[in-house]
């Protein structure tokens, strides 16, 4: 043991944890009123748990804005509003229902409705309302092809678009945060990770999940090659089938319009992880917001998504 | 990660990290080469070979094109080039593998260099049928430039050229010799592959049975990089100071950073800068609970036995080993802004570990032409990717090592005071 001790190795979860941490901390340092983007998702679930361990024993110094379609399962909420009280965390909401009856987005029509692209909207009024300059999302550049390019420090214009030809470069551990007055930044300390790193991270620090990320039995229906929930918002059409009791799970957690379960009896993290291991079809390949186009994500970048 | 037939253990939550960048010219294959990595190492998705196969046929091409694997942003795939780096992920059962995906463009030397800066490890490409070209010698300088340690020389489209033994002896020869320059670079590893049809990339090749060598996945996942950091001159950037003023840690007081060298221990006698106080470290705190050293690269944050001045920007080291001090700073930097230049007495924001203090250009030394490594004496200016040596005079002392002891402590960025962009990264000789 004492041999090992002193070759001073890091593995790779102590790399990346180490990174993100650094990370936050710059945020809280470089900016005046950052927040931290917190879905109830895997991932920002693990950056919340992260923030409490780069400030302990001090609290979290920002708060956590959680941008709400109003279709959020159930789980999701009771999960988010848990867990901020454990952290003793703010939380700001910000409500896609308002954004709609303030006339600011008109809501989709029609039996295939999400609710995902009104978000940017709500999102981008509510850093400006509350006047964050900085924003920490979960975002991965494994997650999705324009997701490779993108910055720890992501720079925004007053218009919160994200520019892919004109980014800052990153060198080293310097992260340049200057920014003229209305711009902002998005920052994303988990960059580096990929979804296999998350979920064991998960597993070595024992951080506790919502219950949709385990197998459990739900109606769903089959639309577009996609097993979405049964729900208020998810109504089965003429011709659509539908399943009762599927023995399924999540991968990611997002709007219920458009975030599809898949197959699964792995009810424990070591499933979990050996499910990832093998699986044949990418994270966000049960996302339908990305299967609009192949170029989904980088147009929703530029907008100012997440 | 799609592992398909390598059983998943507890080993998996202690893997190594190696991050690595590649450098070639813009038809060296090295998309290829790196689609090729990804999808014979099983790192690849079902529904990502979908989307390439449909694009390679909407395309017309004739094999399933990898390189479609690593293409970003729709104006790189209407031109069919690469704008900027890319980051990819893959890993095997031993190691984590970060690439900083660079352009091989003439106009991105900023590109290398930021995807140089956090590498242990460079693949420099050749084209067989080319052999050492000017482009080459470029990467492999700045490689040495931004001390990478470990290259791996990948002589790619051996196809090409039959898969000659001469071809390849010859590239290896003509890059020693230029490499021989280059102190920084310890160990150059040239494999002859070929990354369209996977020659060598995960799987050893048949064509070339005159090569005794290892694959190129073999080497990155075996290469020692332990080595890397410097476990010998301790170097603690202040981050921000941690004050709960809560009830339960009323008068807690602790700097949180991420250790950039050497190692930290309770009861170590450590010396502050600017102020220079000295007391001692009363403990390293983490969410855990206290631990008995700190060292690079991770986080902590360190509570000491007396309450001294301490802010953002601070260098905690030891006395015995302090690091040097001064505001006449001797650099190599590289130039990244495309619409300014570095200008002889030009005014900068100076980003030092956590420190930013002000600084003017003093001097320019000299710039170096990266393709003949000639010095150029009589041109004061510097625009985009021309890299050289200058004279900085910061508002504020700087507590820093050489660049060749610490890439954290000798390390700046410029900003530009208008526009707040990074314009400039250096190396402190």
């Amino acid at each position: 043991m004492e041999q090992e001790r002193h070759s001073y190795r890091v593995n790779h979860l102590a790399q990346l944890e180490s990174e993100a941490i650094f990370i936050l901390r710059e945020t809280a340092a470089q900016f005046e009123k950052p927040a931290l983007l917190f879905s109830g998702g895997k991932d920002s679930i693990v950056m919340a748990h992260l923030a409490r361990k780069a400030f302990y024993p001090a609290r979290i110094p920002f708060p956590l804005v959680h941008v709400d379609t109003g279709h959020n399962f159930e789980e999701t909420i009771q999960y988010r509003d848990d867990y901020v009280a454990e952290l003793h965390a703010e939380l700001v909401v910000g409500l896609v229902q308002d954004s709609i009856d303030q006339g600011r987005v008109q809501e989709e029509k029609g039996p295939f409705a999400s609710r995902n692209a009104l978000q940017t909207v709500t999102l981008l009024d509510t850093i400006e309302d509350n006047h964050y300059d900085a924003c920490l999302g979960g975002g991965r550049r494994d997650e999705e092809k324009a997701r490779a390019k993108e910055r720890f420090f992501s720079h925004r214009d007053d218009f919160g678009q994200w520019d892919p030809k004109n980014q800052r470069p990153e060198l080293w551990n310097i992260f340049n945060g200057r920014k003229h007055h209305g711009e902002h930044f998005r920052v994303f300390p988990l960059s580096n990770w990929t979804e296999m790193d998350v979920w064991q991270y998960i597993k070595a620090e024992k951080i506790p999940l919502p219950s949709l990320y385990f197998s459990h039995k739900r109606d769903v229906v089959h639309r577009n090659g996609a097993l979405l929930a049964l729900s208020d918002v998810v109504v089965p059409q003429e011709g659509e089938e539908i399943e009762r009791d599927a023995v399924v799970r999540f991968r990611t957690i997002g709007d219920m319009t458009c975030t599809g379960a898949v197959y699964s009896e792995a009810s424990h993290m070591d499933a979990i992880i050996q499910e990832v291991a093998t699986a044949r079809q990418t994270e966000r390949g049960t996302r339908a917001d990305d299967k609009r186009s192949e170029t989904a994500m980088e147009d929703r970048k530029k907008e100012g998504y997440f | 990660m799609s592992h398909t037939d390598i059983p998943y253990d507890e080993g998996y939550l202690d893997m190594d990290l190696l991050r690595f960048t590649t450098a070639g010219s813009v038809d060296d294959g090295k998309s290829t080469l790196i689609g090729r990595l990804l999808y014979d190492s099983k790192n690849t998705f079902e529904d990502q070979i979908e989307a390439v196969e449909a694009t390679s046929r909407k395309r017309g091409d004739e094999n399933v094109n990898l390189a479609l694997l690593t293409d970003g942003l729709r104006a790189e795939r209407e031109q069919g080039i690469t704008i900027d780096v890319a980051y990819r992920y893959f890993a095997t059962p031993k190691r984590k593998f970060i690439i900083a995906d660079t352009p091989g463009h003439i106009q991105y030397t900023r590109n290398m260099v930021t995807g140089a800066s956090t590498a242990n490890l460079a693949i420099v490409l050749v084209d067989a049928r080319t052999g050492v070209i000017e482009q080459t010698c470029r990467h492999a300088f700045i490689a040495n430039l931004l001390r990478i340690r470990h290259v791996i020389l990948a002589v790619n489209k051996m196809d090409l050229v039959d898969h000659k033994q001469e071809a390849f002896d010859r590239i290896v020869e003509d890059f020693k010799t230029f490499a021989s320059r280059l102190n920084n670079i310890v160990d150059i590893t040239p494999i002859p592959i070929s990354a369209l049809h996977g020659d060598n990339v995960v799987v050893k090749s048949e064509k070339m049975s005159w090569y005794e060598g290892p694959t190129m996945l073999y080497q990155l996942e075996n290469v020692y990089i332990g080595s890397d950091h410097n476990h010998v001159d301790a170097r603690f950037p202040v981050q921000w100071v941690i004050r709960p003023h809560s009830d339960e840690h009323h008068d807690f007081r602790g700097y949180a950073g991420r250790v950039a060298g050497g190692v930290f221990k309770p009861g170590d006698d450590v010396v502050v800068q600017p102020s220079g106080f000295t007391t001692k470290i009363k403990s390293i705190e983490t969410l855990d609970g206290p631990v008995d050293e700190a060292f690079a690269p991770l986080s902590f944050t360190m509570t000491l036995e007396d309450e001294i001045d301490i802010s953002r920007g601070d260098m905690i080291a030891k006395p015995n080993n302090p690091p040097e001090k001064g505001q006449e700073i001797e650099a190599m930097i590289c130039w990244f802004s495309e619409t300014t230049q570095l200008q002889p007495r030009g005014k900068y924001y100076l980003r030092h570990t956590t420190k930013e203090v002000k600084a003017v250009v003093e001097e320019v030394r000299y710039k170096v032409n990266i393709n003949t490594l000639h010095k150029i004496e009589d041109d004061q200016t510097f625009t985009l990717n021309e890299i050289g040596r200058i004279t900085l005079r910061t508002s504020a002392p700087l507590h820093y090592d050489s660049y060749r002891r610490n890439r954290q402590t000798g390390s700046f960025v410029l900003i530009d005071v208008q526009s707040n962009e990074t314009v400039a990264a250096g190396m402190i000789m």
